[in-house]
C-alpha cells in the first residue's frame, strides 16, 4: 500500500472535470506561478494518508457520481510529483469504475505512461505560450512540461485546456492568436474536449498574507469577467476557423 | 358508468371511493421535455397584475382587511373575485381578495390579540357569543393542562403547540369532490352512519364520537354545495370536464381554508388526477393547451391568495404568512412507472408564468426513476427561482404507497386515509442544558424539571452528561405526550375539521406528530464534551451560563461518524421515549426534525450551549448542521444528514436546507442543471428524506437586506417552505445569511 501527502479533500468540486468531483489536493509543486491561489500546497509535506484510507473516503461520495459524469480529480500542488501514490490510486479507482481526471501543469518527475494508463481526462493549465513568458510567470522552464504533453497526446488522452487570463499579459488579440497556434501545434485537436479561460482573481491573496509570503502580483486587480468572456468568444472564432 | 365518467377506464373506483385506483387506471405518463408549455394568456396577465397590486398593498400594511362580522366557516361568506370577468377558476376565502377571516374556535383571546395588532374590533354580538356561550379550543386545553406542561410552555421547552389556533396538517382528498360529486360522498357517509357504525357493540365514548363526527362531516358536505352554489356551480354531481375537475377540487380545498386556520393547509397531489381530465378534453377538442395552462395558472393564483389572521408572536415564529399550500408533484407508482404527466410540468410552469412565489409550496416527489427530462426541468426551475423542494419518493413509497402527499413541509400521509395530530416541537438543546443545570431553566432561573442534580466539577464528563440527558428526555417526553393528548382531544371537541375529515375515509389512520429542534446543537455539544474538554462557567446559583472549550471536536455535518452517530442516538432515544406513552385515539407516534423559521426564536430562548454557541444565537434550521461548521464541502454535509433514520424514528420528516453559490454549481446553465440532478440523485440514493435547494449568492441576500425595493420577488427556501426574503424579520434575514453557502474557490 502506497502512502502519499495530501493537503485536503474537497467533496463537491463542480468545475474540475465533468459532474460532481471529489478533488484531492496533493502537496508539492515545482512551479511558483504568480497567480497561484494554493501556495499552501507548494512544499511537499510528510506522507499523511495511504491509498486504502483515501479510497474509503472517496467511496462515501460515490453516490453523487452519475452516468459516467462525476468522479475523482487529482489536483494540487502538482499531482505528478507523487507518481507511485498516484498510479496506485488511479488503479484502485478504475477497478471501481470511477472516472479519473488529472489537474496538472505537466511538470512532474516521469512515469507518465503508467500514471496516464488509468486517467480518463487531463485538465492542463497552459500557463503561457512562449518560453520567456512561461519562465517569468512560473519560474520554470517551458520544456519541462513538454515530455508529459507528448506522452499524453500519444496515448490520445482527452484534454481540457485552461488558460488563466492575467490582465495586461493575456487580455489582448496578439496573445490569443498565439495561443491558437500553440494549441494546434502541440495537441491533437480531436482530443481536446474543452478550452476554458479563467479570469485572474485575487482570492488567493489572503493566503499569502497568512503565510507571510509577498504577493507576487502586488496590486493587480481581478480580470473583468465580461471582458474575459468576450475574449474567449473571439478566441473560439479563431480556433474554429 | 356515469355520464361524467365517459371514456375513462373502469375499475374499483366506480364501485366505491377509490381515487388512487382511478388515477392508476387512467393516467398517461409523459417523458418528453417542456417545449409544449405555453405562456400566460391575456386574461391571466390581467388577473396576475391585479393580484400583484394587492400583494404590494398588503406588503405595506401587512393586513389588507379583516371581516370582523362573519366568522370562519365553509359557507359564511358571499362570493368574491379578483376580477369577475377574468377569473377562470373562482372562489375566495371571503368576499374580497386578501380580506382575512376571524376564526374564534381555536381561542377567543388569540382573536383579540390579532385584531388589536391591526386596530380592528370584533363585532359586539360575536364577541358576546364567544365569551358567554361558546367555549373555545384554547379554553378547553387550559382547563386540562398540568402544571408541568404550563411550565414547559412558558420557558420555551415546548413551543408552537397548536393550543390556540388550528392544528392544520390535514389534507382532505379534495379530488373526491371532482370524481364523485358531493352527493355521492354524502350518501357514503350516511350509509356508514346508518349501517357501518351500528349499535351491535357497546356505545363507547369512541363510538359516540365517531357517530357525532360523521354527522358533522355530512353537514359540512352540504355546506360545500351551498358555498359552490354562490359561485354558480353545482358540485353535487361529478365534474364533467377538466375545468370543472380543477374547479371542484379547488372548492374542496377552499372549504377547508374557510373552515380552518391551521398552520399548514396543504393541497395534496393533483397532477396525475387533473391530467386525466385534461387529456380526455384535449382528445375531444374541448380545450386548447393555452386554455389548459390558463386554468392551472389561475388555480395557482387562487392558492397564492390564501391567508389567515395571525398575531405578531405567531408571525415571528412562522414568518412571511406561510400557509403551506403544499402541492406534491411527480413520483413513481407502486409498479415502478413514472407518474409524471404533462400537468406536472404545467403546475411547475406557473413559477415561470406567474413569477416566483412561496405558495403553493412546490414539492417534487423525487425518484431515481423519474424521467431525465423532468429531473432537468425541475432543476432548471430550482436554479431560476429557489422555490422548489424535493422529497424522496423512493423512501416514502414503500411506506405510503403511490397516493400519498406532503402536508406542511415534510409530513407524508396517504391522501384521504391518514391524518395527523400536529405537535410543533420540543427544544432538545434546552433539555440538554437542563440535564447539566439540575432541571433549572438557564434563562428564567425557574425549576422546570425536578429530580436532577446540578453538575459540579471543573469539566463536564461525557458519560455523566449523557446519562443525565437521557433521563431528562424521558421526563420531557412524558410532559410532551401529555400536552399533545390534551391538545388534540380538545381540538377534536371544540374545533373539529368537519369539512376536511368529510374528505377522508371514516376509519382514518392517525399519527401523533412530535417534533424536535436544535439537533445539531445537541450533537455538537455532546461531541465537544466527549472529544474536547468543556468547562462550564457557572453563575452564583451554580447554573452553567457559558462554556469554554479546550481542544477541537468532530462536528455534525462533516460526514464524521463519531458525531453523526450521536445525532442518531439522540433521535432514537427521544422517539422511543415518546413511543412509551399512550396516545389520544391510538395515534401512531412519529417525529420530525424540522423548525421552519422558529429556529431563530428557539435559539433566542436558549442559553449558551457546550458546543460553543452563545446564548440567543439561532439554531440551525431543521436537521441542518450548525452554520459554518459543515466545512468539509457540500457532499460531506449532505452525507451527515442522510444518516438520520427516517423510517426508524423520524417518519414525520427530516428537513435539510441547502444553499449553493450559482458559480460553484457549474459554469453553464446546462452544467448547473446536470450537477444539481446528480446531487439530488446522490443524496436521495442514501435514503435521505428532504432537501430545500437555494441557488444564490450571499452577496445577493446582503444586498436584498439593505435594499429590499430592488428585490420585490426574491424567494428563498428556508426550512420546509419558501418565503419572500423581504418578509423575513431582520434577525431571520441575518440568520439565513449566516448559513453555510457551499462554494469552491
Amino acid at each position: 500500500m502506497m502512502k502519499g501527502s495530501i493537503d485536503s479533500v474537497e467533496s463537491f468540486g463542480l468545475v474540475d472535470g465533468p459532474g460532481i468531483r471529489t478533488v484531492i489536493f496533493l502537496t508539492g509543486c515545482k512551479l511558483r506561478c504568480k497567480y497561484c491561489h494554493n501556495p499552501e500546497t507548494w512544499i511537499k509535506r510528510k506522507d499523511n494518508i495511504d491509498t486504502e484510507t483515501l479510497l474509503k473516503k472517496i467511496r462515501r461520495f460515490k453516490p453523487y457520481f452519475r452516468n459516467g459524469k462525476g468522479g475523482v480529480t487529482f489536483s494540487g500542488g502538482e499531482p505528478l510529483l507523487q507518481p507511485d501514490f498516484l498510479i496506485e490510486m488511479c488503479d484502485l479507482l478504475k477497478r471501481e469504475n470511477i472516472h479519473v481526471a488529472l489537474d496538472t501543469a505537466g511538470v512532474g518527475i516521469g512515469k507518465y505512461e503508467e500514471i496516464l494508463k488509468n486517467v480518463d481526462l487531463v485538465i492542463l493549465d497552459i500557463k503561457h505560450v512562449n518560453s520567456d513568458g512561461y519562465k517569468d510567470l512560473t519560474g520554470a522552464n517551458m520544456n519541462d512540461a513538454f515530455e508529459f504533453l507528448r506522452v499524453a497526446d500519444k496515448m490520445n488522452k482527452k484534454f481540457w485546456l485552461r488558460q488563466v487570463i492575467v490582465p495586461g499579459i493575456m487580455d489582448n488579440d496578439q496573445y490569443i492568436t498565439r495561443l491558437n497556434s500553440f494549441i494546434k501545434k502541440n495537441f491533437t485537436v480531436s482530443n481536446i474536449e474543452k478550452i476554458e479561460f479563467l479570469p485572474f482573481h485575487t482570492l488567493g491573496k489572503e493566503k499569502y498574507e497568512k503565510m507571510g509570503i509577498p504577493y507576487p502580483l502586488g496590486d493587480l486587480e481581478d480580470m473583468d469577467e465580461k471582458k474575459c468572456e468576450e475574449l474567449y468568444k473571439k478566441f473560439m472564432n479563431i480556433y474554429n476557423e | 358508468m356515469r355520464e361524467e365518467w365517459k371514456d375513462f377506464q373502469d375499475g374499483e373506483w366506480t364501485k366505491g371511493i377509490n381515487v388512487r385506483n382511478f388515477i392508476q387506471n387512467n393516467y398517461k405518463d409523459y417523458d418528453g421535455d417542456d417545449s409544449f408549455l405555453t405562456c400566460p394568456t391575456e386574461k391571466t396577465k390581467r388577473v396576475l397584475a391585479r393580484y400583484e397590486e394587492l400583494i404590494i398593498e398588503e406588503g405595506k400594511r401587512h393586513v389588507l382587511d379583516i371581516d370582523t362580522v362573519h366568522m370562519s366557516g365553509i359557507n359564511s361568506f358571499e362570493a368574491g373575485y379578483i376580477s369577475e370577468d377574468d377569473d377562470v377558476i373562482v372562489g375566495l376565502q371571503t368576499d374580497a381578495p386578501l380580506k382575512r377571516m376571524v376564526n374564534p374556535y381555536g381561542g377567543i383571546r388569540m382573536v383579540y390579540d390579532e385584531l388589536k395588532a391591526y386596530n380592528y374590533k370584533l363585532d359586539p354580538d360575536v364577541d358576546k357569543y364567544f365569551n358567554e356561550f361558546r367555549k373555545t379550543h384554547n379554553q378547553g386545553v387550559f382547563d386540562a393542562y398540568t402544571k408541568d406542561i404550563r411550565k414547559a410552555r412558558h420557558v420555551g421547552l415546548l413551543t408552537g403547540l397548536p393550543d390556540a389556533y388550528g392544528r392544520g396538517r390535514i389534507i382532505g382528498d379534495y379530488r373526491r369532490i371532482a370524481l364523485y360529486g358531493v352527493d355521492y360522498l354524502m350518501e357514503q357517509k350516511k350509509n356508514e352512519w346508518e349501517n357501518g357504525y351500528q349499535l351491535d357493540g357497546n356505545m363507547t365514548e369512541e363510538l359516540i364520537r365517531i357517530r357525532e363526527e360523521i354527522s358533522m362531516q355530512y353537514r359540512a358536505l352540504e355546506e360545500m354545495k351551498k358555498m359552490a352554489f354562490k359561485y354558480g356551480f353545482d358540485i353535487s354531481r361529478p365534474a364533467r370536464n377538466a375545468k370543472e375537475a380543477i374547479q371542484w377540487t379547488y372548492f374542496g380545498y377552499l372549504a377547508s381554508v374557510k373552515e380552518n386556520n391551521g398552520a399548514a393547509m396543504s393541497l395534496g397531489r393533483v397532477d396525475a388526477f387533473f391530467d386525466i381530465y385534461i387529456e380526455r378534453d384535449l382528445e375531444r377538442g374541448l380545450f386548447t393547451e393555452k386554455e389548459i395552462q390558463e386554468m392551472i395558472d389561475q388555480f395557482v393564483i387562487k392558492l397564492r391568495l390564501v391567508r389567515h389572521l395571525r398575531t405578531p408572536d405567531y408571525d415571528e415564529l412562522f414568518t412571511g404568512d406561510p400557509t403551506w399550500v403544499t402541492c406534491s408533484i411527480g413520483g413513481i407508482n407502486n409498479s415502478g412507472h413514472s407518474m409524471v404527466t404533462k400537468t406536472s410540468y404545467r403546475i411547475v410552469n406557473t413559477l415561470r408564468n406567474l413569477n416566483p412565489s412561496p405558495e403553493p409550496n412546490m414539492t417534487i416527489l423525487w425518484s431515481e426513476l423519474l424521467p431525465d427530462n423532468f429531473k432537468n426541468f425541475c432543476a432548471s426551475i430550482s436554479i431560476d427561482t429557489d422555490a422548489v423542494q424535493y422529497e424522496n419518493d423512493d423512501l416514502m413509497r414503500p411506506i405510503y404507497g403511490d397516493d400519498y402527499a406532503i402536508a406542511c413541509c415534510v409530513s407524508a400521509m396517504r391522501i384521504g386515509k391518514d391524518m395527523q395530530f400536529f405537535g410543533a416541537r420540543c427544544n432538545l438543546a434546552k433539555a440538554l442544558l437542563y440535564s447539566i443545570n439540575g432541571g433549572v431553566d438557564e434563562m428564567k432561573n425557574d425549576l422546570v424539571i425536578p429530580g436532577f442534580e446540578k453538575m459540579t466539577g471543573k469539566y463536564l464528563d461525557y458519560e455523566k452528561v449523557k446519562d443525565s440527558y437521557f433521563q431528562m428526555l424521558e421526563k420531557v417526553a412524558k410532559i410532551y405526550s401529555d400536552a399533545m393528548n390534551i391538545i388534540h382531544y380538545m381540538h377534536d371537541k371544540y374545533a373539529y375539521e368537519a369539512g376536511q375529515m368529510a374528505l377522508h375515509d371514516t376509519d382514518v389512520h392517525r399519527y401523533m406528530a412530535y417534533g424536535v429542534a436544535g439537533l445539531s446543537v445537541v450533537a455538537d455539544s455532546l461531541s465537544a464534551i466527549k472529544y474536547a474538554k468543556v468547562k462550564p462557567i457557572r453563575n452564583e446559583d451554580g447554573i452553567a451560563v457559558d462554556f469554554e472549550i479546550e481542544g477541537d471536536f468532530p462536528k455534525y455535518g462533516n460526514d464524521d461518524d463519531r458525531v453523526d452517530e450521536i445525532a442518531k442516538e439522540v433521535l432514537d432515544k427521544f422517539h422511543s421515549e415518546l413511543s412509551k406513552h399512550a396516545t389520544y385515539r391510538n395515534a401512531e407516534v412519529t417525529m420530525s426534525v424540522l423548525t421552519i423559521t422558529s429556529n431563530v426564536v428557539y435559539g433566542g430562548k436558549t442559553g449558551s450551549t457546550p458546543d460553543g454557541r452563545k446564548a440567543g444565537v439561532p439554531f440551525a434550521p431543521g436537521a441542518n448542521p450548525m452554520h459554518g461548521r459543515d466545512n468539509s464541502g457540500a457532499i460531506a454535509s449532505l452525507n451527515s444528514v442522510a444518516k438520520l433514520e427516517y423510517e426508524k424514528c423520524c417518519k414525520d420528516g427530516i428537513s435539510n436546507t441547502f444553499s449553493i453559490v450559482p458559480k460553484s454549481l457549474g459554469k453553464t446553465k446546462e452544467e448547473q442543471i446536470d450537477n444539481l440532478v446528480s446531487l439530488l440523485d446522490g443524496y436521495f440514493s442514501q435514503k435521505a428524506h428532504h432537501l430545500n435547494v437555494n441557488v444564490l449568492d450571499r452577496e445577493t441576500l446582503v444586498d436584498a437586506m439593505n435594499h429590499p425595493e430592488k428585490y420585490p420577488l426574491l424567494t428563498i427556501r428556508v426550512s420546509g417552505y419558501a418565503v419572500r426574503f423581504n418578509s423575513l424579520t431582520r434577525k431571520q434575514q441575518e440568520e439565513v445569511i449566516s448559513r453555510t453557502f457551499h462554494e469552491k474557490m
